[in-house]
């Protein structure tokens, strides 16, 4: 549930608006297939980066389930398909928003597979029509109308973006910014006046074990509940 | 002007009409030309029908043109599509020659439609070869296959890649289908479309009439196929899962539906299984149903507690897409695209065995809270995954791409 929010007086940000983007993910097959867990690892030595991402990221703008068991397709393939429910959980617990690059979160997949490697006596495998596929991704960015001038409207405007959007502003633009930041967070340092508590809450804000749409839920409940609480303060 | 497009929005919300809008923006104007082999019959003329008025309506010039051939030529494309889902055919120097010229004749006869259109999309087998008569070719040219292609024949596969590796693109339903060529290879899963009459939503009277045609208790649980009669979707084990739901729930019905299979000499063969199978039971109904009896179907699907897909090998498996987009649980065989819908205990069950299906069966037909709630997951499922209006963004956002050169990241 979203609170009820009424904006407040503006706290008089005179920075550049924030518009918001929308975006698209197309899916692309590699060729490089794994049917077991030694395959998996030597696959994942060599593979575009952009493989990695797809699997830990780029799949929540494709046909998933909304709940889905694994956060990430390595685990799932893991449990599904390889029936090893150890290393499945391990790969499951890798949050890659600790990993600050791509090759380091890639890393931090081969150790789990090098160590469970290590453990078992018998590679597990996949059947043949189960096979692990490396998909890529490419991203599309385009404009839409909405645009706000003034921290407060985040509060209303959240509820109202499209999941994609979300996805575009929150997880996406810790690829794309210097800092690895999400895109409220900067733009709220830009703006004038203290935002440093509203952006600590973002912080807190954990993108990867929540479906997009929850996660927008949460980032709403953050903007209404910080923008209401200073309004008491104020009053 | 109200647009075709717009008849989507209260499915799909405004915003997804919105951001096909802005996705179709830099496309404006450009001319899109569709090629397949027919205008009637068969899912790909279905999609088209759908697709390319809503390109239109978002700005591209879209046309569709069909190539024309001999019963050899069909004969031989035929063979093809069986080749690629796996079986092994034998094609004559003489078929295959024919094959190379009725598409060297179309090409010549499509020549001024395709030569400077911007966006060429070139449907199955059928048309592959027409590219390579367009050496001056100025737009981008796509091959889509919507054929399961997972283990195709080697020697036919082998045939086909010469025709299919210059273009500049490709789009597969599945990753598993996709095949090495040297270009990009998309991965765009089919749709349904919701406002068809498969798919639409029925009066309840239009349901009970079909309920009482073919005898149906509307106060007993009924399960349902919807399928050809072909091994691989497995019919008998079906009848074998009921009998076995059957000790514990003895009211149960089943309805096996497809279409004749008149001009397939197996599927004649496994019909009789089927009939043998059932014996003598009143409760299960094999309806052999002509291919247009879209209503019917859908007022079936509706009419039924669970919908099963047994398969041992499928496509994607749009039936199960059907049945989940009206809100019925499904039980499916756990392969190809049916695991890609069907998420265990949250939009169905998948199995491996007429006994798995038999207890899934029992589990939901005890748990009626569950199976409903079950039913409208899969329903919303559907709803944000494998209805036509996605399919058409995917695809509006690969021609963005390889319009903007092909990069990873294109900003708008």
């Amino acid at each position: 549930m979203f609170h009820q929010y009424t904006i407040p007086m503006s706290t008089g940000n005179t920075g550049h608006p924030f518009s918001f983007k929308d975006c698209t993910l197309t899916a692309i097959a590699t060729g490089k297939r794994a049917q077991n867990l030694r395959e998996l690892r030597d696959r994942l030595t060599s593979v575009d980066e952009g493989c990695i991402y797809y699997h830990f990221w780029g799949g929540r703008l494709r046909p998933q389930f909304d709940e889905p068991e694994f956060n990430n397709d390595f685990a799932g393939w893991c449990k599904h398909s390889l029936r090893d429910d150890v290393v499945a959980e391990r790969l499951s617990v890798i949050d890659p928003t600790n990993c600050d690059s791509l090759e380091n979160l890639r890393s931090d997949v081969i150790d789990v597979i090098e160590e469970r490697l290590a453990e078992r006596e018998l590679i597990p495998w996949a059947r043949s029509d189960q096979q692990f596929s490396f998909i890529r991704s490419q991203i599309v960015v385009f404009n839409t109308p909405r645009e706000i001038h003034a921290a407060e409207e985040l509060a209303t405007i959240i509820p109202q973006i499209s999941t994609s959007s979300i996805f575009y502003h929150f997880i996406d633009a810790r690829r794309r910014t210097d800092d690895g930041r999400d895109d409220f967070s900067n733009w709220l340092e830009g703006l004038d006046g203290d935002h440093g508590e509203l952006i600590a809450h973002l912080a807190e804000v954990d993108p990867y074990f929540a479906a997009l749409s929850d996660l927008r839920s949460q980032l709403a409940d953050v903007f209404a509940s910080h923008f209401s609480a200073t309004a008491e303060r104020g009053a | 002007m109200q647009q075709q497009i717009d008849a989507y929005a209260p499915i799909t919300g405004k915003d997804v009409i919105e951001q096909l809008r802005q996705l179709a923006e830099p496309l404006r104007g450009m001319k899109v030309v569709h090629v397949n082999s027919t205008r009637m019959g068969g899912g790909v003329a279905e999609i088209l029908h759908k697709m390319i008025p809503l390109m239109n309506d978002l700005g591209l010039e879209t046309h569709w043109e069909v190539i024309e051939g001999n019963s050899d030529f069909y004969q031989c494309t035929k063979s093809f599509h069986n080749a690629m889902q796996g079986n092994q055919v034998v094609l004559s120097d003489a078929l295959l020659r024919n094959y190379e010229e009725t598409n060297a004749q179309n090409a010549e006869r499509l020549r001024p439609a395709l030569e400077d259109a911007d966006i060429v999309i070139i449907h199955d087998p059928q048309p592959a070869p027409l590219l390579q008569h367009f050496p001056d070719r100025k737009g981008t040219w796509i091959w889509r296959c919507h054929i399961d292609a997972s283990q195709p024949y080697r020697p036919v596969w082998k045939y086909l890649r010469p025709f299919l590796s210059d273009y500049d693109a490709s789009i597969w339903s599945l990753s598993d289908f996709a095949q090495p060529l040297p270009h990009p290879q998309y991965l765009v899963p089919p749709s349904i479309d919701p406002l068809s009459d498969k798919n639409i939503d029925l009066p309840a009277e239009e349901i009970a009439a079909v309920r009482e045609r073919f005898d149906i208790d509307p106060a007993r649980p009924l399960i349902t196929q919807i399928s050809r009669f072909d091994r691989f979707k497995d019919p008998v084990g079906v009848i074998q899962a009921y009998q076995l739901a059957t000790r514990f729930i003895p009211g149960l019905q089943l309805v096996l539906a497809g279409g004749g299979a008149s001009d397939d000499p197996e599927g004649e063969a496994v019909l009789n299984e089927v009939y043998a199978a059932a014996g003598e039971d009143p409760d299960v109904k094999i309806l052999l149903l002509p291919s247009d009896a879209n209503r019917t179907i859908n007022a079936l699907q509706r009419a039924s507690d669970i919908v099963l897909q047994k398969s041992t090998r499928e496509g994607f498996g749009l039936t199960v897409t059907e049945a989940m987009w009206k809100g019925r649980p499904v039980i499916g065989g756990n392969t190809g695209g049916i695991r890609l819908q069907v998420i265990n205990h949250h939009t169905g069950f998948l199995v491996s065995t007429p006994e798995g299906a038999a207890l899934r069966t029992r589990y939901l037909l005890k748990q009626r809270d569950l199976l409903e709630s079950m039913g409208q997951k899969a329903q919303s499922f559907v709803r944000d995954n494998f209805l036509l209006t996605r399919h058409l963004g995917e695809y509006l956002t690969l021609m963005v791409v390889l319009a903007k050169g092909n990069r990873d990241r294109v900003e708008l």
